[in-house]
């Protein structure tokens, strides 16, 4: 059942730009990342927009829907009521390239900032032994697909351009408790380093990120929390610093 | 634009940064090259990550009796014989090590009871092989690879001081043109698309891996990245391409709703135990059994369900067919009007596996038919039909160094490369495909910078390829990209689809041609800034030649195999299975040149029973290859 939308997108790029109002047909079944190529197919042929699989698999069409931030392709435009003008703008946490576009680097910088994972020296291939109970919570975070809504919606970083030196954000503090939780990862600071060099102390467990989480990754309950409750123990309890470096090696034989 | 123009210089220039491309780069720089990897999405979003079932590898961890000799026989059983023989050799050996190594950098794999990397049934493999992570083993690979990338980066800071010494990622780039000086690569040139502006890049090695071709058609599984721009280039270049007439149309994308149809549905579903059924409740496959198969798969439900707990005692299911023979068949199906209200025919994994084992097993799966199509597929069925996933033809590539031949210094892995897979590829041999061949192609081009070293691009050259991009800006024309593109996307669906034939075929090329000419009056709107318009200009050029080769071999290929099937020509030929289509263009059309394919060693030819051989060979080739050479 064909319909029309109505849209409100950015226009303009780092200097200037506004809202612009488009009328658009959707049909049944499509997402709001339909109606933005349709637009750009019959009616703005330059708006850039940035999308890959449209599946919900490569995180790349994140835009904010109506000041909340989003999937395109896995918003439902029969979400939306018929009379509703939706507005669709760019990540607001990031500079704007062009339109939808924004310059996402900074995710890419923390990247780089976060130590590698290191395997024991000795460790020869196939010979790793794991049981899928301890690979499981860092799989949980290894099914993040960094479309950096966790990132936008930070209010740490949101609208503090001066926080984002020393905070890295929710998308690095799961990859810090995936390495953490690793069975085969010989680095053992990750909580401190979290806490001391990646600003993990910042973060005041508000969930907004959790709620954003396309993926559904329980980024505060089971990767935050955790680490600041064990950055505690182990600030303070020495013996359970040496219990959770001796739990580290018993994946390995 | 010359005084603005972006340039730089490294030992080896990588065109994409999905499995194969990232694997090249890793080999390369532990080599002692610099490396330039281009992409045209942001870093870590190349069509890697959509692979869902798994990376096929014989570990043996699932079952003992697996080994490299059985993935060889199952990958050329696949590919109906038609497999460059020495790709399917290399990447059988190969592949286990080249899993272990992705544990060793991080990865984390399901496990078996024992602590191993888990394996899970496919279609066409004889053991469980694939090694998965629920089914988002794609995501894990490029994750891995690119966390793997950081490191490299990472220590090259702390030894030498900078991060991107060795290796610098240029995401959002757009590669145009290889150079040539002297009939070598010296580089390749293309535009940010971010601003437009132009950048080049001086190297004496160029590996391209750029994945497929899908959005060549209307119905793909594939990103807007698969346009096939690595086969463009290399026929640019100089280079062929082998056996473009071979497309897989993947048998399950959804149908439903229109927005997301072609979408993969992942043949975990039914490795898992998923059946397929008509709209009259039919589970049709056993009807659709080939004679080269009967004695592996089961003919009746009963052994067909008894497989998935006894798999010594019964024959396989039918659902676990190749994809070709199950893409067909569901196509026969609706075609014959036993579709589904939508289009499909039905695959239901609910019957089988309870709610809690599929979300687990299937989460993406889950989630995808759950938010995409309101489907809850622990309950009711999906509905699925074909959707082209993946081109089996690509660059013509030596084996063992991934060289492009006839073009020194161009290099080709993964998808963009052809000969691997032969006439159809089996489910999980791209992901190995891409470990094996990324690293044989770094090798490769490791090996040739030695021993040949720079080789300085011409200012005459770079003009030529900044002219080029300048183009579609100062065209008056009035043709728009986006439906060229469409149109495009219809004449290959309807015309140089599952099934084909002359007549089509043939209007299919005059309307290519046609395509092709009225792309010379396409005027772009807009500025350079991020213009997804501009953008498509250049991709759209790269789907024009895919579509021509693809239409143009098959034409030529008179017989049906794989991905490739005739209704004038409905059997498989043992003649033209000796012979790969190898297709050159020469600046306005595409020619295709019938080549003999490589015989297969005395000792591969032995893995083999004569009596299987006899169902693909002439009698000439059996005689003569059982007394052959090694």
């Amino acid at each position: 059942m064909a319909r029309t939308m109505k849209l409100r997108i950015f226009r303009g790029n780092s200097k200037d730009g506004g809202l612009q109002d488009v009328s658009v047909e959707a049909n049944e079944g499509e997402v709001i990342l339909d109606v933005i190529h349709r637009v750009q197919a019959e009616q703005i042929g330059d708006l850039a927009v940035r999308w890959n699989c449209k599946a919900g698999k490569c995180g790349s069409c994140s835009v904010e829907i109506n000041g909340k931030p989003r999937l395109a392709c896995m918003t439902q435009v029969a979400s939306f009521d018929e009379a509703e003008t939706v507005t669709i703008t760019p990540l607001r946490a990031f500079p704007v390239i062009k339109d939808l576009v924004t310059d996402v680097s900074f995710n890419y910088k923390k990247a780089m900032e976060v130590r590698a994972y290191e395997p024991p020296a000795d460790l020869k291939p196939g010979e790793a032994r794991m049981q899928q109970i301890d690979v499981e919570r860092s799989q949980e975070f290894r099914k993040c697909i960094e479309c950096f809504l966790c990132q936008d919606t930070c209010h740490v970083i949101r609208d503090h351009e001066e926080n984002k030196k020393s905070f890295a954000g929710p998308r690095f503090f799961i990859r810090l408790a995936e390495l953490d939780m690793h069975p085969l990862d010989t680095i053992r600071n990750r909580k401190q380093s979290a806490q001391e060099e990646h600003g993990l102390g910042m973060c005041n467990i508000t969930k907004c990120c959790t709620e954003v989480c396309p993926e559904h990754i329980r980024i505060t309950d089971n990767a935050i929390i955790p680490m600041k409750e064990r950055v505690v123990d182990v600030k303070y309890d020495p013996l359970r610093w040496l219990g959770s470096v001796i739990r580290k090696r018993e994946g390995i034989n | 634009m010359s005084n603005q123009l972006e340039r730089y210089k490294y030992d080896v220039v990588i065109i994409g940064a999905g499995g194969a491309g990232l694997r090249a780069a890793v080999e390369a720089r532990e080599a002692g090259l610099s490396v330039a990897i281009v992409c045209k999405s942001l870093f870590g979003k190349a069509h890697t990550v959509m692979a869902e079932g798994g990376v096929a590898a014989s570990m043996g961890n699932v079952n003992e009796s697996d080994n490299w000799m059985v993935h060889f026989r199952d990958t050329m059983r696949g590919g109906k014989f038609l497999n460059n023989y020495r790709m399917a050799e290399l990447h059988a050996k190969e592949a286990p090590e080249r899993v272990w190594e992705l544990e060793v950098w991080g990865a984390l794999f399901d496990r078996t009871k024992e602590g191993k990397i888990s394996q899970r049934n496919f279609g066409g493999h004889e053991y469980p092989r694939l090694a998965h992570v629920g089914d988002r083993t794609g995501l894990e690979l490029i994750r891995t690879m690119q966390q793997r990338i950081v490191a490299l980066q990472q220590k090259d800071g702390r030894d030498h001081g900078d991060a991107e010494k060795f290796i610098k990622v240029f995401a959002e780039v757009t590669i145009t043109e290889i150079l040539k000086e002297n009939g070598k690569v010296s580089g390749a040139y293309g535009y940010r698309r971010e601003n437009g502006e132009e950048i080049l890049f001086e190297a004496p090695a160029v590996i391209l891996a750029t994945g497929g071709a899908g959005k060549t058609f209307k119905i793909t599984s594939n990103s807007w990245e698969g346009t096939g721009d690595g086969h463009a280039l290399a026929l640019k270049a100089g280079g062929h391409l082998v056996d473009m007439e071979f497309f897989q149309f993947h048998p399950t994308g959804m149908v439903w709703p229109p927005s997301v149809r072609g979408l993969l549905v992942t043949e975990s579903v039914r490795g898992d135990g998923g059946v397929l059924t008509n709209s009259e409740g039919k589970r049709f496959m056993f009807d659709y059994i080939p004679d080269v198969f009967k004695d592996k798969y089961a003919d009746n439900e009963a052994e067909a369900d008894r497989w998935y707990t006894d798999q010594a005692n019964n024959r396989r299911p039918p659902e676990l067919l190749p994809r070709d023979e199950v893409a067909r068949a569901i196509n026969s199906e609706i075609k014959a009007g036993r579709g589904t209200e939508h289009g499909g025919v039905y695959l239901d994994v609910s019957k089988r596996l309870p709610a809690d084992v599929i979300k687990k097993k299937l989460p993406s799966m889950w989630h995808q038919f759950y938010e995409l199509a309101g489907v809850d597929i622990t309950k009711e069925a999906m509905e699925v039909g074909p959707t082209c996933h993946y081109v089996m033809g690509g660059a013509w590539v030596e084996p063992d160094t991934a060289a492009v031949i006839d073009v020194p210094g161009l290099f080709a892995a993964g998808e963009c490369a052809g000969g691997m897979h032969g006439s159809n590829r089996l489910g999980g041999n791209s992901l190995s495909d891409l470990l094996v061949f990324g690293r044989r192609a770094g090798l490769g081009a490791v090996e040739y910078v030695k021993s040949n070293g720079a080789n300085p691009v011409s200012e005459g050259s770079v003009a030529a390829a900044a002219a080029k991009i300048e183009a579609p800006f100062n065209n008056p024309g009035s043709e728009n990209p986006y439906a060229l593109h469409h149109e495009l996307q219809e004449t290959a669906h309807n015309l140089v689809g599952i099934i084909r034939t002359k007549t089509e075929l043939e209007e299919a090329i005059a309307k290519i041609a046609d395509l092709r000419a009225r792309a010379k009056n396409i005027g772009v709107s807009g500025g350079r800034q991020f213009n997804p318009g501009f953008h498509l200009t250049f991709d759209l050029d790269n789907m024009l030649l895919i579509a021509e080769a693809a239409a143009k071999s098959a034409l030529i290929r008179e017989e049906s195999r794989g991905g490739h099937t005739r209704e004038d020509f409905p059997t498989m030929s043992s003649t033209w299975r000796q012979v790969n289509n190898i297709t050159t263009w020469d600046g306005s059309s595409i020619a295709v040149e019938q080549k003999h394919l490589p015989d297969l060693t005395k000792e591969l030819f032995d893995l083999f029973d004569i009596h299987e051989l006899e169902k693909y060979m002439t009698s000439d080739e059996l005689s003569q290859s059982r007394g052959g050479s090694n």
